[in-house]
């Protein structure tokens, strides 16, 4: 999973050849769902693709809200406080 | 005659009093093998062990054993050896005692069987810490650490007050489970949970942590809240507020850490939400839950403290951690983006530590069928792969290349990240490791094949959102800012009050001097000065409006009043005045 990555990353082939690995971990990931035995303590977890929807929704949301919701209200200058 | 058990804080404590005596080489040697020694004396010291003393009527148990103080006590050990290894070729005394100490006094904490040991050791903490934040010797790191004291001192009087107060209701000063009762014990919660950084009491840590020293950073993010997770499952299991709290722990710290400058300062953000999901687990209560949080507390030392070497080391190459200033690092320093990239993964990997613990704070959440609780923790573990993985991995050795080419982090640095790379993997691998130490009976089984699924989906597919948020553009930018927080109340606030005050003191002040000193006293200092010759002027001047033109009348008063005032007057006038006196003394006198 998180081998050596130095270097490789100046050649831009080999970033697109990451971002293809992962593309090919998620799809994998969400053909094995239906393999699974779950033993879900919710009535949600057995929705196709719950956990995936949820990290993708739940990162979407918060660098999002962070960035363009929050930050405009507690921002203020470097020296602010001084 | 049983033999006294030596307590692995005494080792340290007294130990570490050593060290500025001992020469260069010597005094690196004998760093390394204190802790080493510390931990064989500590498992062979038998489980019954314990120290007891009578004191004023209690009796004071400074160190006894017991499977909780064990899981926290080895992890300490562990990483106070991989602190001392990461610091070995700096010089500074101060660094290396004030470590030793807040080790030792972190060891003293989870050993204590009395409350009066326990708050000892726990005041010595704040002190020894302190002296990790100042030892930067930065004008800011002198001011965070003033507010650090300000905020722990505060801590601590509320904790004593607890403490002496349940003292008086219990009429004995064992340790062992509080929970929530009378208003002492209410006081006890709020002391801990400062420590604990709390929602609005976790300002001093966001504030400190970042300011403290490469090494300092990387011990505080160890101990302190450590203690307090550990204290809070002594004492107050089960206590249903705490799963609330941590709860909110596990989210509001990932907006801020989402938007902060400082890498260094992200990371202790982030340090807020893993303490949260601590504080759920012991707020559940089970044998699972709190067997949670002594896991994840442990496996949580290892790679945020791995996180904070790497980011210490940027610090240490590049003199920053600002995002703004990093960028592109893994071309100079691989290794340490390797160790980061291996501490992110441990948050919540698959064949990290991070899976197989905190799976089980989580799995406690469900069991008790806490649906909001268990989709917030879900969320907070997103997040906080988020924030403390991969935007720290990104901000400083991917993403933009700022053209940095420094050196690789010094080989001491390096061995000491590896030291705690290893054991995360170790345990995400063979778990049984971690678990045969823990508290309760483990009978949890972290890898089936839905945990593992699930799990990566949910950390692949927030991977996948972070990626795309980048390559559209859409991700906010790095900026250099600071961010409200709820120290504004006492930091401008305290500015505003302290400008209150000063206006209305000061007024006050000069107001009274005006009154007061110069108009009332003064006309008191001058009827004293003036007074007698007042007086003589009264009797010589009707005197003188019979003989004098008023000229020489008016020459007569100034040159009578300066005699006065210079205490030279001629004999005559002041013959007949003491007649007068001694006459008016003999009238009254009779």
């Amino acid at each position: 999973m998180t081998e050596q990555k130095k270097h490789l990353f100046d050649n831009p082939k080999n970033s697109r050849r990451l971002i293809y690995a992962l593309i090919a971990c998620l799809l994998l990931l969400l053909a094995l769902e239906p393999l699974i035995e779950m033993h879900p303590y919710f009535p949600w977890e057995e929705w196709p693709g719950f956990y995936a929807i949820f990290g993708f929704a739940a990162c979407s949301l918060l660098v999002l809200a962070a960035g363009y919701i929050f930050r405009p209200l507690v921002k203020r200058a470097e020296d602010y406080y001084d | 005659m049983t033999e006294l058990p030596l307590p692995p804080a005494l080792i340290y404590i007294v130990g570490a009093l050593l060290v500025p005596l001992l020469p260069g080489r010597i005094k690196s040697i004998y760093l390394l093998i204190l802790p080493v020694a510390a931990f064989l004396v500590l498992i062979n010291t038998p489980a019954a062990a314990v120290l007891r003393f009578d004191f004023l009527g209690f009796e004071l148990v400074p160190f006894r054993i017991d499977r909780l103080s064990l899981v926290f006590a080895y992890i300490y050990l562990l990483i106070s050896l991989i602190g001392t290894i990461y610091t070995l070729h700096f010089k500074s005394d101060l660094e290396k005692v004030s470590g030793l100490l807040y080790a030792g006094s972190a060891l003293g904490v989870v050993f204590a069987g009395d409350l009066f040991s326990f708050f000892v050791f726990w005041e010595m903490l704040t002190v020894t810490a302190l002296a990790l934040i100042w030892a930067r010797r930065t004008r800011e790191s002198q001011a965070a650490g003033f507010r650090y004291l300000m905020v722990h001192v505060f801590g601590g009087l509320v904790l004593l007050a607890g403490i002496v107060m349940y003292i008086d209701e219990q009429h004995s000063i064992a340790l062992g489970h509080i929970g929530l009762t009378s208003p002492a014990t209410y006081l006890i919660f709020l002391g801990m949970g400062i420590n604990a950084a709390w929602p609005l009491l976790h300002t001093w840590l966001t504030d400190a942590y970042p300011e403290a020293t490469v090494g300092g950073a990387v011990l505080l993010s160890a101990f302190t809240t450590k203690t307090a997770v550990y204290a809070l499952a002594r004492t107050y299991p089960g206590t249903e507020a705490l799963i609330w709290i941590g709860a909110v722990m596990a989210i509001f710290p990932l907006f801020y850490a989402m938007i902060e400058n400082d890498l260094r300062r992200v990371l202790s953000y982030s340090l807020i939400n893993p303490v949260g999901f601590m504080m759920v687990g012991i707020g559940i209560g089970t044998e699972l839950s709190i067997n949670g949080a002594a896991a994840y507390a442990f496996v949580h030392i290892l790679y945020k403290s791995l996180l904070f070497m790497a980011m210490g080391a940027v610090l240490y190459r590049t003199g920053t951690a600002k995002a703004t200033g990093l960028g592109g690092l893994h071309r100079s320093m691989p290794w340490t983006a390797l160790f980061c990239m291996i501490g992110a993964a441990s948050i919540a990997f698959p064949l990290t530590g991070g899976f197989v613990s905190k799976s089980m704070i989580i799995d406690a959440a469900a069991h008790h069928h806490l649906a909001l609780i268990w989709l917030t923790l879900l969320f907070g573990a997103a997040g906080v792969f988020l924030t403390s993985g991969l935007r720290i991995c990104h901000g400083a050795f991917f993403g933009k290349d700022r053209g940095q080419r420094v050196e690789e982090a010094p080989g001491n640095m390096l061995f000491a990240m590896g030291l705690a790379a290893f054991p995360c993997i170790l345990i995400g691998v063979f778990p049984k490791f971690l678990y045969q130490i823990l508290p309760y009976p483990v009978d949890f089984e972290p890898y089936t094949a839905a945990h593992v699924v699930t799990q990566l989906q949910l950390l692949l597919f927030a991977a996948l959102a972070f990626t795309l948020l980048i390559r559209a553009g859409i991700y906010p930018a790095e900026q250099k800012a600071v961010n409200l927080d709820a120290d504004w109340f006492y930091r401008k606030g305290g500015r505003l009050f302290y400008l209150g005050a000063d206006r209305f003191f000061n007024t006050l002040n000069r107001t009274a001097e005006q009154l007061f000193i110069k108009k009332i006293t003064g006309a008191l200092a001058g009827f004293a000065r003036q007074g007698p010759a007042h007086l003589a002027w009264l009797l010589l001047n009707p005197l003188w409006r019979l003989s004098l033109d008023r000229q020489e009348q008016q020459r007569r008063k100034a040159a009578l009043y300066r005699s006065f005032a210079t205490g030279t007057m001629g004999l005559a006038p002041m013959a007949v005045l003491i007649a007068l006196f001694l006459g008016l003394i003999f009238l009254i006198g009779n």
